[in-house]
């Protein structure tokens, strides 16, 4: 039971090898990238995942409740300056994608390689 | 209110600030400008901070005077001053260097772009050395990390893009590693300040996930390194990016993650995990030997002048991860001195790449010949930088290897094994340093050269940078006593 008991970290570590399995395996440059985001949305699971108090809510002083349980609101702060690095991140590697295109015709890193060569 | 307490936030609040200035002007000129007055201000800083810490004095500053472990703390010891001498001094001389060789790289018209992309990962590297947390850490890293792939894209080959997309890819891995890693320790601590979290690991009483974070933070932060075999993104990345940025990054981006990689280690997991230095040493020795003996082999038969550089930097980074592997004293003071003397050595090499470069578009070894008689002062330059690469005496590159073998050799038996691998790969050095003397000095061109000198300013810097490789060759006090005192200092911490 104490197994099941970790249900989100077991969906963390399965989503963060599926993410990292498409960044090792595919060929074509967008899906690894996806694999990335993948990789990285793991990762804000597992802290979103710590903060959770049971019974806790939104961490707001209210007037006259002196016995409210709070989550706690760090991690989520964290995570979403995690976030906006994974979302920048993504957009320059989409960017560079783009780049990439354009110079070699392509997105599939075998054919990129295979272009680069003879050189 | 004495400016001197806030240096600490001014080396990174200053490339910070002038960046969105460079965004707007206008003329390419003024951009340089400004970027090379705002990099060469945060190396007086630098100055600044290593004789405030010289002078026994560790600098501790706190980000809108919220105290620790609340609020957001900076840090300066001996450790984060050496690794801030490195950064500032070499983004200033690859500035100065910029002047010459990068219009040809880079249009004039995104060159305002280029230099706020520059100030963004000369701020993101120098926020990760005075950072006190390890959130702050990660995000500096990625500013720094993401700046410097926009860096390595404005090269004007196309083969920079892929270069960088891979560099992309290892580099978020990386630091996705530290993230989990982190997250782990805040789980168990409850905490992010490195200093407060060091005292509360003593109190955890399940170590398996610190272990394990142990693990993620180590193998994340070696594949920002580059530590072999996480190199892979390493050479092109550097082979393709604009001259002028391979001075800077080469000269301290894989160093900064492995002052990110010793602080974690020897702040936080040396003195409170069980038996956690004799995996750190099993764990790290092997791989630094092979990256010696590999990567050394691979530099000798690589035809490109600026890869056969960056697999040399592989290996140089073995011999770093070497001495950190001993977690002794000598070896950890040797390690702090040769990523100091390297980051001189390679950086006045790829200086001296950079003016070669201004005649010599192609820099496969066999179209650099005669270059050596139409380029006499930068082939100098880099004759004399390459034989401190290869720890020749009288060169600092001579000073680290020297404490390097010291440290191995009290280690017994097993250290006459380490020496030689040391010994081997200061040889492999040598070959392939005179390969490329070789192809530049006695080989018959082609087709005549038409090359010329370079410009003098790019030459004057160019000369500094290798200067400073005899001067601290001949007088090694400055970085012998901050690494001695950093090293005392990461040791202090294992009981």
């Amino acid at each position: 039971m104490e197994l099941l008991g970790y249900y989100n970290y077991w969906v963390f570590a399965i989503v963060l090898m599926i993410g990292f399995y498409a960044v090792i395996v595919s060929n074509n440059l967008i899906k690894k990238l996806l694999g990335l985001a993948i990789f990285q949305s793991a990762v804000f699971l597992m802290y979103i995942t710590m903060d959770k108090v049971e019974g806790g809510t939104a961490p707001i002083i209210q007037a006259g409740v002196t016995d409210q349980i709070y989550s706690n609101p760090l991690p989520q702060v964290l995570i979403l300056t995690a976030i906006v690095v994974g979302v920048s991140t993504t957009a320059l590697g989409l960017a560079i994608v783009v780049r990439i295109k354009e110079a070699y015709g392509t997105i599939e890193e075998d054919e990129i390689l295979a272009q680069d060569r003879p050189s | 209110m004495n400016p001197n307490d806030h240096l600490a936030a001014l080396q990174v609040v200053i490339p910070l600030l002038a960046t969105p200035l460079v965004v707007l002007l206008r003329s390419h000129r003024l951009a340089w400008a400004t970027t090379t007055l705002t990099s060469l201000m945060a190396f007086i800083i630098a100055i600044a901070l290593t004789m405030g810490v010289m002078s026994g004095h560790d600098y501790q500053y706190f980000m809108g005077s919220w105290p620790a472990p609340y609020g957001i703390e900076l840090r300066v010891d001996a450790l984060s001053a050496l690794i801030l001498l490195i950064i500032t001094g070499a983004s200033t001389f690859a500035l100065f260097a910029a002047y010459h060789s990068i219009d040809d790289q880079i249009g004039s018209h995104r060159q305002p772009l280029f230099y706020a992309a520059w100030l963004l990962a000369l701020a993101g590297l120098s926020g990760i050395a005075v950072a006190g947390d390890a959130f702050n850490i990660f995000v500096f890293m990625e500013i720094s990390s993401l700046a410097s792939y926009v860096l390595v894209a404005g090269g004007p080959d196309k083969r920079a893009l892929p270069a960088v997309y891979k560099y992309l890819i290892f580099g978020t891995v990386g630091a996705t590693f530290y993230l989990i890693g982190v997250g782990l320790i805040y789980m168990m601590t409850g905490t992010l300040n490195l200093a407060d979290m060091a005292v509360r690991i003593q109190e955890v009483s399940d170590q398996n996930p610190v272990l394990v974070a142990a693990g993620f933070i180590t193998v994340g932060l070696a594949l920002k390194a580059a530590v072999f075999p996480l190199h892979i993104w390493l050479p092109n990345a550097y082979t393709f990016a604009p001259h002028v940025v391979t001075v800077f990054l080469a000269a301290c981006a894989t160093k900064v993650a492995l002052y990110v990689l010793l602080r974690f280690d020897f702040f936080v997991f040396q003195p409170n995990l069980s038996g956690h230095e004799f995996q750190f040493a099993y764990f790290l020795m092997p791989l630094a030997i092979l990256a010696i003996l590999i990567a050394s082999a691979v530099a000798m038969f690589e035809k490109n002048l600026k890869r056969l550089l960056a697999w040399s930097s592989i290996a140089q980074i073995g011999y770093i991860m070497l001495g950190v592997s001993l977690v002794d004293m000598a070896g950890l003071t040797a390690s702090i001195l040769h990523i100091f003397n390297h980051a001189i050595a390679k950086g006045s090499l790829f200086l001296a790449v950079a003016c070669l470069a201004l005649h010599f578009r192609d820099l496969n070894l066999t179209k650099i010949a005669g270059s050596a008689r139409a380029m006499p002062w930068t082939m100098a330059a880099f004759v004399i930088a390459g034989l401190s690469l290869i720890g020749v005496p009288g060169t600092a590159g001579f000073i680290s290897k020297w404490y390097l073998i010291t440290a191995v050799l009290s280690m017994g038996i097993a250290g006459i094994a380490l020496a030689a691998v040391i010994v081997i790969g200061s040889l492999m050095a040598v070959v392939y340093v005179w390969r490329i003397v070789e192809h530049a000095y006695f080989q018959v061109p082609e087709n005549p050269v038409s090359a010329r000198e370079a410009p003098l300013g790019i030459l004057t810097v160019t000369w500094i940078a290798v200067l400073a490789n005899l001067y601290f060759g001949l007088n090694p006090d400055l970085p012998v006593a901050l690494s001695t005192s950093a090293a005392s200092t990461l040791i202090g911490y294992i009981p």
